[in-house]
């Protein structure tokens, strides 16, 4: 018949219509199904039915552990009473070499004796510039740069707001664990791994009856998929 | 390879890729023109080396006579040191599959002539225009050619290695201004806004210079006699875009009507150019990887596949059974998340407005989910690198466990929505006028005009590189191509459809590999952020991404870090040659249509 498949595609768009009717009754004893933690993630997951629409910024959207958004720098977490902790970077520059957009600047210290240091006296990153990838958090060989998940940084003033230098970039290493749990928790391990490792190198120079080198339990290694590399 | 890909089931009718087709024809091309056409016998460069003089005739016997009766790609590459200029022709066997064959053509570079291929091949058009455009290759003999990427004042032919963008800094990346002693400075500082602007010496502009784009609004002069009235009508030239809703991006076309009937239409482009290949020769191997996200930015898993193949194959990297796999996986979400934005805009176009793109949102936005959860981000995901991919799956997504969230996926929730979708449109009588015999295009044409993935096939031609020429694990996976014949808008969306299918049907013969290998590497050998080419060389590596063939020509000399040339075949650009004549002598509605047919994303048109 003419117009049945018209009728049939009016169905389906009723049927939608319907639906997000009836998810609305389905939360109303609990909690509503917007402004509502559990119902949102329900309503984000491949059970989601109805209107699928979040509503940006009462609501936001969980965002994943490997969720990217502009770089930040690690430092350790500041001791009571002063605001900054030690810098993880050690200026080595694989950053702002690997950096796809070339938008990481490093100036690196100097010794008084004029040799180089191994901290950065200056740091910056051009946000504007900054694409987002993740090449210098993935390169970095001192878990010094991280990938953020702060992705609301609107300012009213590009020129000035948007080069972010060392203090604006410096996190502490337990606002890392908060964001990314899994990840964190594997660097570590791994980072102790490598301790002990190079303590135990030591300690047997030359002695071939020592014991064998620690190894990666499979267990660990499991836990460490985290980061691609060590997989 | 291990035991169980060995046992897969074999694919029907899968070509024979060890009889390769392009070895013989060279072989018969090089006893016919002998002295003209001879082996191209400098390091890591395969295929022939063809005289200019004698390429028209060659390209003939490869179209009429050799079965190579598609042009895969063209472009130019600059070879300052040697004085030289480059002309690559990749050809391609529809029936017999296997790899390409390519062609080289030398010339002066300072006089730098090559006759034009567009008399046999129509889809060497744009080609051409683009590497006159961008390296100053004059085809003698191309009916139009005019830029066609940059603007028709441009000064210079950018892709030559020694012109220079405003932002110079130096040849290539990194720049040494970064580190050690990083003074910070905006790039815009340097050429700031007013002051940007260059005349070239004792220029002295005249207002005629305004006056380039004439030729394409001249047509709308002449009119017409109406053989019903007797009435002379004129024609109109109506210019759609660049800022217009349906030509999905910065789009222009210059369109002549007589009355409300085409008969004539210019596509320009090239307002999203960004020069996407200078930026990838001043780039290292490495940092090409984010930047080719953005050229589909809708299929950026695929993007970087066909990259990181190319690369691979002149790194001879193998990559683990696991990284296979996984790319196959992110490869085929991809191509059903493109489609089904691709019918939503389709639909939408025809006037359907909103009501299937959204309900199609709903579904890819669980598959961008996912690749936020594997890759960190949404749209450019970055995921894959030379040898494998940058992690492995993470363990859950939103709570639940990955596998289980992608069986749910494949296999009910996505079936679920294609049928929904068919449902909607698929027997709609609107959209059926709207589309069934509306911008035809023929098996012939589509095959001249170099169209490639859907519209090719639904034309007729069951062309697929994931069948023609295997990568990855396609030869184990058991898939259909499918393939319709009217060559119009309503089988193109058809088309799409049944890919989805298909798709969907890979994706459940992989799974079980994905969860068999859990836990194997998922990646060769150490990452390294400097690679060097162990070698020098050519290297095209091609995927069958969701818009059609989609090939990445580079190009490195050994010890190198940075690409020498870095071409991308772009099969949105490509697909765009044939706009014009399945536009003509339809209604000025229905190009619209026949534009979102073609499915195409001005970030890979304009690159």
């Amino acid at each position: 018949m003419y117009g049945s498949g018209l009728l049939k595609g009016l169905a389906i768009t009723m049927r939608h219509f319907i639906t997000t009717y009836v998810d609305d009754l389905k939360w109303a004893s609990r909690g509503g199904r917007y402004y509502n933690d559990e119902a949102l993630t329900v309503r984000q997951s491949l059970k989601g039915q109805g209107v699928s629409t979040v509503f940006y910024p009462e609501e936001k959207l969980p965002t994943p552990e490997r969720f990217r958004f502009v770089p930040f720098l690690v430092t350790d977490d500041p001791a009571p009473g002063t605001q900054w902790g030690k810098e993880w970077c050690t200026a080595c520059g694989i950053c702002a070499k690997v950096c796809p957009p070339q938008c990481i600047w490093i100036e690196r210290g100097k010794q008084p004796n004029g040799r180089p240091k191994s901290e950065p006296e200056k740091f910056f990153i051009d946000i504007d510039i900054c694409m987002n990838c993740g090449f210098c958090a993935e390169f970095c060989p001192f878990d010094a740069i991280k990938m953020d998940q702060d992705y609301e940084l609107a300012s009213y003033d590009r020129s000035s707001a948007h080069i972010h230098d060392k203090e604006r970039l410096s996190k502490p290493l337990s606002y890392w664990k908060e964001i990314a749990p899994k990840k964190a928790g594997a660097e570590e391990e791994i980072r102790v791994f490598v301790d002990e490792l190079k303590a135990f190198k030591k300690a047997n120079k030359g002695n071939e009856d020592a014991a064998d080198e620690p190894v990666f339990s499979p267990e660990k290694a499991k836990q460490l998929h985290y980061q691609g590399k060590y997989y | 390879m291990s035991d169980m890909v060995a046992n897969s089931p074999e694919a029907d009718g899968a070509p024979d890729v060890n009889n390769n087709p392009a070895e013989s024809v060279a072989a018969i091309l090089k006893e016919r023109f002998p002295e003209h056409v001879i082996d191209d016998t400098r390091e890591g460069y395969e295929g022939l080396m063809v005289t200019p003089d004698k390429i028209v005739e060659v390209t003939t016997a490869l179209r009429d006579e050799l079965g190579f009766n598609y042009l895969a790609s063209l472009t130019g590459v600059d070879l300052p040191d040697e004085g030289k200029q480059e002309v690559v022709y990749h050809m391609s066997n529809l029936v017999q599959g296997g790899g390409p064959l390519t062609l080289h053509v030398q010339t002066d570079r300072d006089n730098s002539v090559v006759p034009s291929i567009t008399p046999i091949f129509p889809g060497a058009d744009f080609q051409e225009r683009e590497a006159w455009d961008l390296l100053g290759i004059n085809f003698e003999g191309h009916y139009d050619l005019r830029r066609i990427l940059t603007w028709d004042g441009f000064d210079g032919h950018p892709l030559r290695k020694d012109w220079r963008e405003a932002f110079y800094e130096e040849e290539v990346k990194p720049f040494g201004s970064r580190w050690p002693g990083g003074e910070v400075f905006r790039a815009e500082e340097s050429n700031p806004y007013g002051k940007n602007v260059k005349y070239p010496e004792g220029w002295v502009p005249t207002g005629s210079e305004y006056d380039v784009e004439t030729d394409m609004y001249m047509t709308g002069l002449e009119n017409s006699m109406d053989p019903g009235s007797g009435m002379r009508t004129d024609k109109i030239t109506v210019n759609i875009g660049p800022q217009h809703p349906s030509t999905h991006g910065v789009f222009r076309l210059v369109a002549t009507l007589d009355g409300e009937t085409i008969v004539g239409l210019k596509p320009v482009m090239g307002y999203l150019h960004r020069n996407h290949e200078k930026i990838g020769e001043r780039n290292t191997f490495l940092q090409n990887i984010p930047y080719t996200d953005r050229l589909d930015y809708l299929s950026s898993m695929s993007n970087n596949h066909g990259y990181v193949m190319a690369i691979e194959k002149m790194l001879e990297l193998e990559v683990p059974e696991r990284a296979e796999w996984i790319r196959i996986l992110m490869v085929e979400l991809t191509r059903i998340c493109n489609h089904l934005w691709a019918l939503g805009f389709l639909l939408n176009d025809l006037g359907a407005l909103q009501t299937p793109m959204l309900y199609f949102y709903i579904e890819r936005e669980l598959i961008l989910d996912f690749f936020e959860a594997a890759s960190g981000a949404r749209m450019m995901c970055n995921y894959m690198r030379f040898g494998g991919i940058a992690y492995d799956l993470p363990d859950e997504i939103r709570g639940q466990d990955i596998m289980a969230f992608l069986d749910e996926l494949v296999n009910e929730r996505l079936p679920e929505a294609l049928d929904q979708g068919d449902g909607l449109m698929t027997g709609n009588e609107i959209v059926r006028a709207r589309s069934i015999g509306v911008g035809h295009l023929s098996a012939e044409d589509a095959i001249g005009y170099s169209v490639a993935g859907p519209m090719l096939r639904a034309s007729g031609v069951q062309y697929d590189l994931r069948r023609a020429d295997p990568y990855s694990y396609y030869e184990h996976l058991d898939f259909d191509v499918p393939v319709l014949y009217n060559g119009d808008i309503f089988d193109r969306y058809l088309i799409r459809m049944m890919e989805m299918r298909e798709s969907l049907r890979i994706l459940r013969q992989v799974l079980p590999y994905i969860k068999e290998t859990t836990g194997a590497p998922t990646s060769t050998g150490k990452p390294q952020y400097a690679i060097r080419m162990p070698r020098g060389g050519e290297s095209y590596g091609r995927v069958e991404n969701p818009k059609g063939e989609l090939g990445y020509y580079v190009t490195a000399r050994r010890r190198d870090s940075n690409p020498q040339r870095y071409h991308v075949r772009a099969p949105s650009f490509i697909n765009l040659t044939p706009l014009e004549k399945m536009s003509l002598n339809q209604k000025i509605a229905d190009v619209v249509g026949v534009l979102g047919s073609i499915d195409i994303v001005l970030g890979e048109v304009d690159r």
